[in-house]
């Protein structure tokens, strides 16, 4: 064999010994370690931050869900349970095109560009969905008090929050689908909303799921 | 307090916590790369690898043992994914198909980690963790150690073209700055939510009932060597903006500063290294001016929304986090196309036309500022040969940096680094919208389809790694045009980077005169920027001006 193909062969070992060597450090013993770790000292949050209620495991405490109406047979998607306080819109959610004995959820945005006439008729439709659903007896929600984040899908289309403001808004319509007094559901919003981390970081939100699981209590103690 | 004035606190927090990190981590990437004793357990991967770690290396040398090492990280990279449908661990997903798996492995040797497939329903634990994880921190220790060999090439004053060892430069890279720092950054983000575990798909319960499905994963141990080495391979398709990679907003400024922590401890090492520091202090300055500039400019225009569905909106929160909000959603696009990470905490396509103009202006600077782990101090230091040039030219002087001649040779190697990437992102794009089909590709129309593309080679080539992702890049065509940007785009500059580190190495060093151009002082930082800026400007601005400019001055 020529010398250079020889070389390179050599070379070419090194460099696939190296490789290995390194795999074993930090694809094999690193996330070994770091799963020991987070296993032992905080395993609820390693395993997904589970939130359970009545007994039984109803979601994620991180990852928003959908609160829709049960479907009935031929129905395609009856829309949302009035009863529960609703997320933001997830137009970019999918399912998985791979592997297709799963049903996954593929998480993801929209990717519709500020200019994009889709984008500002799904947000038109969004917003008058929004003062319709909200809008009850005696109280008509004007479409200026419609938050961003209420007509908007976010980037991973699981976000678990929305604004102060969105859940504000759907504070009168769940108290009249719940036969319960406006000032007690609002008051179960003001508990359930978070600030900004030591002040400044991130903005305040409320906890879609933790705030449902709140209400369902309070409608089961009546 | 208004959310403008806690994305400003947020920028200043930020901002404080790299000051007072800098200078210890500055002081220990110049020991690591400064030789001394080798560990046991190093030594026993030079015995693996048959590598003397004692060895010198001229830049030929450094740079086989370079491309040696990555075109085996491709090729093993590439095979697992070929051969993950019979890997045992691997949630018994099937093989990725052949032009992805081309794509994905040179994706994630060249640390640009662009990502054409859906991580949760391609890849399975084995392939993420024993192989893309692994290419995280190896790339990124690949970008350490050919900026060390550069720095070395102006440090030393022995005429004997020798830029150290690449075997040691490399391990070292990994086992005394990678790894410990992942270590920590791991746990911690796992401590705040991100998950790490290695169950396989499983059942979780709904509040209305039913059950959705759900991967485990090792998301915590990949997701602080993603950002720490500026990777931006997200384990999930949503990147960092998924929950389980990023929870919450103390995790969210935490991970912007792992991204930056490294590129901008590098230049402390490189004072240190030529024994200025003041000179890395200039450079840091460079990056640091454009880093605040960008970073301004990006919350201004998200906090205004302009465009037609954010202003019927009444604010950019399409493809935002609520918990993250506008002022942490702009630090962190700026932050990962200013470097060559690519992670994403909200969706760049849908922010406003001018905003996506930023975060594709950041990556076409050539991710300097401060750029990617090593990659971010070559390119500058690149850009700083070519300032001297320029501050030469103006008194009519031979130019010097750091006592070496710039010389002809050495402005030729410059200038090739600085022509191939704006060659790479302008023909592939231009052949993508010229060509029959990969136009189609694109899910907006108009200029924002155009810049779908402009941004996808800008990326690519760039060895950024994020999107425009309304694009459908999971064609042959994208997979193929977009492999071979990465592959280029990595590695010619590379060669030129490390022919240049010969070239000076060779070179006595030059007494400093009256006469000499003083690269420590602010003025110097200046003409460093107006290069930098000016530069790019006129590479790129018809492209800029046919996409984002456009839809922004719609």
């Amino acid at each position: 064999m020529h010398p250079s193909v020889t070389r390179t062969a050599r070379l070419l070992g090194a460099g696939l010994r190296a490789l290995l060597a390194l795999t074993l450090v930090t694809g094999v013993l690193y996330p070994l370690l770091v799963t020991g770790v987070a296993q032992a000292l905080f395993p609820g949050k390693a395993n997904g931050s589970r939130v359970t209620a009545d007994g039984r495991t109803v979601g994620s405490a991180l990852v928003g869900q959908s609160y829709r109406l049960p479907a009935r047979p031929g129905q395609e998607d009856p829309g949302p349970d009035p009863r529960w306080f609703q997320g933001r819109p997830a137009d970019g959610l999918g399912e998985n095109s791979r592997n297709t004995r799963y049903a996954l959820v593929l998480s993801g945005a929209t990717n519709l560009a500020a200019d994009n006439p889709e984008l500002v008729r799904r947000i038109r439709q969004a917003k008058a969905a929004v003062v319709a659903d909200n809008s009850v007896p005696g109280h008509r929600v004007d479409p200026a008090d419609v938050p961003a984040d209420a007509v908007t899908s976010s980037g991973s289309g699981l976000d678990p929050d929305i604004s102060p403001r969105y859940a504000a808004l759907q504070v009168r319509r769940v108290a009249h689908e719940n036969d319960l007094p406006v000032a007690a559901v609002r008051a179960l919003v003001a508990e359930h909303t978070e600030g900004r981390t030591l002040g400044f970081l991130g903005e305040p939100r409320v906890n879609v799921l933790k705030l449902n699981i709140a209400l369902k209590a309070l409608v089961t103690r009546g | 307090m208004g959310p403008v004035l806690a994305g400003v606190l947020q920028l200043l927090a930020l901002t404080g916590a790299l000051a007072l990190v800098h200078i210890p981590l500055g002081n220990h990437l110049a020991r690591v790369y400064s030789g001394g004793r080798h560990w046991r357990v190093e030594r026993w991967i030079y015995r693996a690898i048959g590598a003397d770690p004692d060895a010198e290396m001229r830049w030929p040398a450094y740079l086989r043992g370079v491309l040696a090492f990555s075109a085996a990280g491709v090729l093993f990279l590439y095979l697992l994914q070929r051969l993950q449908g019979v890997l045992p661990g691997s949630l018994g997903f099937a093989s990725v198909p052949p032009a992805q798996a081309f794509n994905t492995a040179v994706s994630f040797v060249t640390n640009t980690n662009w990502q054409s497939y859906y991580g949760e329903q391609t890849m399975g634990h084995v392939v993420q963790t024993a192989g893309l994880a692994v290419q995280n921190f190896v790339s990124a220790a690949v970008g350490m150690a050919v900026a060390v060999a550069l720095v070395r090439g102006f440090a030393r004053s022995e005429r004997s073209g020798e830029l150290g060892n690449f075997w040691t430069d490399l391990v070292r890279g990994i086992t005394r700055v990678l790894v410990p720092l992942a270590t920590v950054a791991a746990i911690v983000l796992a401590a705040r939510g991100v998950i790490q575990n290695f169950s396989g798909i499983h059942e979780v319960g709904q509040f209305t009932g039913g059950s959705q499905q759900w991967n485990g994963g090792a998301v915590a141990s990949q997701e602080a060597i993603k950002e720490l080495g500026t990777n931006g391979g997200g384990y999930f398709n949503a990147n960092s903006a998924h929950p389980f990679e990023n929870p919450t907003p103390f995790t969210n400024l935490f991970e912007i500063f792992l991204i930056l922590v490294i590129p901008f401890s590098l230049p402390r090492a490189f004072g240190l290294l030529v024994g200025s520091v003041r000179q890395g202090y200039a450079i840091l300055a460079a990056m640091a001016a454009i880093w605040a500039g960008f970073a301004a400019l990006m919350m201004w225009t998200e906090f205004a929304h302009h465009g037609p569905a954010l202003e019927a909106a009444g604010g950019a929160l399409e493809g935002k986090e609520v918990r993250f909000g506008i002022g942490g959603s702009s630090i962190f696009a700026v932050s990962t196309t200013l470097t060559s990470t690519g992670a994403v905490d909200s969706f760049h396509s849908s922010f406003t036309g001018l905003g996506g103009g930023i975060t594709l202006l950041g990556m076409m600077l050539g991710e300097i500022a401060p750029g990617g782990v090593g990659s971010g101090l070559y390119g500058m230091l690149v850009m700083a040969v070519v300032a001297v040039f320029l501050a030469g030219l103006m008194v009519g002087r031979t130019p010097e940096y750091l006592g070496k001649k710039i010389g002809p040779r050495e402005i030729k190697l410059a200038a090739l680094y600085i022509l191939i990437t704006p060659a790479l992102v302008l023909v592939g794009t231009a052949l993508s919208v010229a060509l029959p089909t990969p136009p189609h590709s694109a899910l907006n129309s108009g200029a924002h389809g155009f810049s779908e593309v402009l941004y996808a080679f800008t990326s690519a080539a760039n060895n950024n790694g994020s999107a425009f992702a309304g694009l459908n890049a999971d064609t042959d065509w994208f997979n193929t045009a977009t492999g071979l940007a990465m592959l280029f785009g990595r590695f010619l500059p590379m060669v030129f980077v490390l022919a240049l580190a010969g070239s000076l190495g060779e070179q006595r060093p030059v007494a400093v005169t009256a006469g000499t151009l003083r690269t420590e002082k602010p003025l110097f930082t200046g003409v460093l920027v107006g290069a930098v800026l000016i530069v790019t400007g006129l590479t790129f601005f018809p492209a800029l001006a046919l996409g984002p400019l456009a839809e922004g001055l719609a």
